[in-house]
């Protein structure tokens, strides 16, 4: 592990004695480290499903933006073929926050449309972080579009710290372009999921989020403001971020019970970035379980349900 | 009290329940600092005098300034779940509730009404900054869903004054999910063939600009109003840069190609009642004095409140 989160520290120093061990070994034939190594082995194991099977919502929050988290193009690459991104809003400019194009899932043409954060820094840069501008929520309009036309289902992959607060992003209609992408979430005649792999930040992740089915990976959240966001505002202490993240039940299961996710997404142990494989296989079965239960509906029925569905939303609070 | 506020509050503001004003006190223009009269203030609707600075106005002092003869059905909103998340930051969220509806003497952020405006019904929706800066949860979300199934229920345009800070961090993520909803609310009026004009006041930002503030069929804004998703100062912190004079104001805005007027409040109601008139196809408005109570051209809401008044028994008024 390349990266480990400050709370995973103990771990890190267990599994580095283990390797530290091994690689004495391996310079002095004469030792025998294996079963002190094993020993070893097992208490990080331990440690790590102790660790992880009682996240405190902060730490959540930290494994959601882990920079080795399975992101969306890893999702895309390994989950459908014939990817053919497509770009440009047609008006300004093609957002790199934002990727999205036609491809088949189970040989099934769909629409597939997500927030892509990168994975080093010249591929953060270039994504913008994941934090898209207008035009990125303007493409996203096009291909849903293009979608509805040609009566393909919509997939959508969430992973956002939020839209992009910046000068030319204000100038140009942030907030119209948002507001235009959840109405027409809301218009599509076709099944919409969406799958909130990371972070679901604010409205720009509602812009792609307000669909028939929402699922979340199991360490991700979705929240109305960043916990640090939260803690200046209402702690007037940005350092406060546990309690708001405590405050805001920003995880998958507080979610699930408020009505805002249907669906939680099991992670590996240790979280998704420990093995990305597996945890981008479960999403892709939970897109097919989900695309399989608006199978067949009519095109009105899957825009009233959507709506109804909205319309409902938190109704009874965390009683529900 | 007397026999007609008696009567016919709380269900209907009229003329006769104006707010009494002290003749002498006086306030400050948080603009240019000239002192000024409270009824003069409250006679230019909260708009300085002296420098034009639109000031805040509740809502409910609005509809007073904005309905014919002040006479306005206030539509009751479904209430919603009190503190769904169970939040608390240094204050638990019920009692900053129970603070902001002591200061404010409303019950949450949004006001809806039915009424006329230059004799066209109308349903007026308004949300209140001064009620924990204006902002969205739960309640406000069904107001806007209760004042669209209303437009829809009797065919009139919706007219919504959209003022907040954003999305309510105490209601999580239920806040944020207002942003469909409303947006759904949006979307029952087009389906009608209904007007929906959003009046832009100052401040509206975050959440509530993304969704039921920028999706009107015509977008006013009134002079000098912040509209923005990301505030200035957040905006500064990321690009690290001074932002130039006047970015985010309505002129701004319109300059770019985000709204359609920029209105002087004072101007408002004319304005009001000329697009809805015309978006409805009615016929151009009548200008001038309205007839006296009691006559047949008077508005159905207040020929309500009057017969309500004049009868034995307490009678409701009808939608
Ligand atoms: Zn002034």
């Amino acid at each position: 592990m390349a990266h480990y989160l400050d709370f995973e520290k103990p771990l890190a120093e267990i599994e580095g004695k283990a390797e530290e061990l091994r690689a004495m070994a391996r310079t002095n034939a004469e030792m025998d480290i294996e079963a002190e190594a094993k020993a070893l082995d097992r208490k990080a194991e331990q440690l790590l499903t102790d660790l992880y099977s009682k996240l405190s919502p902060w730490r959540k929050c930290q494994v959601a933006r882990h920079p080795e988290r399975p992101h969306c193009r890893d999702y895309i690459d390994a989950l459908f073929t014939e990817y053919t991104p497509l770009a440009g809003d047609r008006n300004f400019a093609d957002d790199n926050a934002v990727m999205g194009g036609l491809a088949r899932f189970n040989d099934t043409p769909v629409v597939v449309i997500g927030h892509e954060k990168g994975h080093d820094t010249t591929s953060r840069i270039e994504h913008n972080f994941g934090m898209a501008r207008p035009e990125g929520y303007r493409k996203a309009v096009r291909l849903m579009d293009m979608a509805d036309r040609f009566g393909l289902p919509v997939v959508t992959l969430i992973d956002t710290p939020g839209a992009y607060p910046g000068k030319g992003a204000e100038e140009r209609g942030q907030s119209e372009a948002i507001a235009r992408s959840t109405e027409k979430c809301l218009q599509i005649k076709v099944p919409l999921v969406a799958v909130v792999t990371g972070e679901g930040g604010s409205g720009g992740a509602v812009a792609f989020a307000t669909a028939n089915r929402v699922a979340m990976l199991e360490h991700s959240v979705y929240s109305v403001i960043s916990p640090e966001g939260c803690a200046s505002i209402l702690w007037k202490d940005g350092g406060r971020m546990k309690e708001a993240a405590e405050a805001l039940r920003l995880t998958a299961q507080d979610l699930q019970t408020l009505g805002v996710c249907d669906r939680i997404i099991k992670e590996p142990k240790g979280g998704a970035h420990r093995d990305r494989a597996a945890a981008i296989a479960e999403v892709g079965r939970a897109i097919a379980a989900m695309l399989d239960e608006l199978d067949g509906s009519k095109g009105a029925e899957l825009v009233q349900a959507r709506r109804a569905k909205f319309l409902n939303m938190g109704a009874r609070g965390l009683a529900a | 009290m007397n026999w007609i506020t008696n009567y016919v509050r709380p269900r209907i503001n009229s003329i006769f329940s104006r707010r009494e004003i002290p003749e002498n006190l006086w306030s400050k223009c948080d603009n240019c600092g000239t002192m000024l009269f409270h009824r003069e203030v409250s006679d230019n609707l909260n708009v300085c005098s002296s420098c034009d600075h639109h000031m805040l106005i509740t809502p409910r002092d609005r509809f007073l300034s904005l309905f014919d003869g002040g006479v306005f059905n206030e539509i009751a909103v479904p209430e919603p779940v009190h503190d769904p998340l169970h939040f608390r930051d240094s204050k638990k969220y019920p009692d900053r509730m129970k603070t902001a509806q002591k200061t404010t003497g409303e019950k949450e952020a949004m006001l809806v009404a039915a009424g006329e405006i230059g004799r066209t019904p109308v349903i007026c929706a308004a949300q209140d900054f001064s009620f924990m800066g204006g902002s969205m949860g739960m309640y406000v979300g069904n107001a806007i869903v209760a004042a669209a199934e209303e437009a829809v229920k009797l065919g009139r345009p919706l007219i919504l004054f959209s003022a907040a800070g954003g999305a309510r961090m105490q209601e999580g993520i239920l806040s944020l999910m207002q942003m469909p909803r409303t947006t759904v609310a949006v979307q029952m009026l087009k389906e009608a063939g209904l007007p929906y004009i959003v009046v832009l006041t100052h401040p509206t930002t975050g959440g509530v600009t993304a969704s039921y503030a920028m999706l009107g069929d015509i977008q006013i804004a009134e002079p000098n109003a912040l509209i923005c998703f990301a505030g200035p100062r957040v905006i500064e912190q990321t690009i690290r840069e001074k932002l130039p004079e006047g970015f985010q104001r309505a002129e701004y805005l319109l300059e770019h190609g985000m709204l359609d007027r920029v209105i002087d409040r004072r101007e408002m109601r004319a304005e009001l009642i000329t697009v809805c008139r015309m978006l409805m196809r009615l016929p151009p408005p009548t200008w001038g004095d309205l007839p006296k109570p009691g006559s047949e051209e008077l508005a159905p809401e207040a020929l309500d409140a009057i017969s309500a008044a004049k009868a034995p028994h307490p009678a409701k008024p009808k939608k």
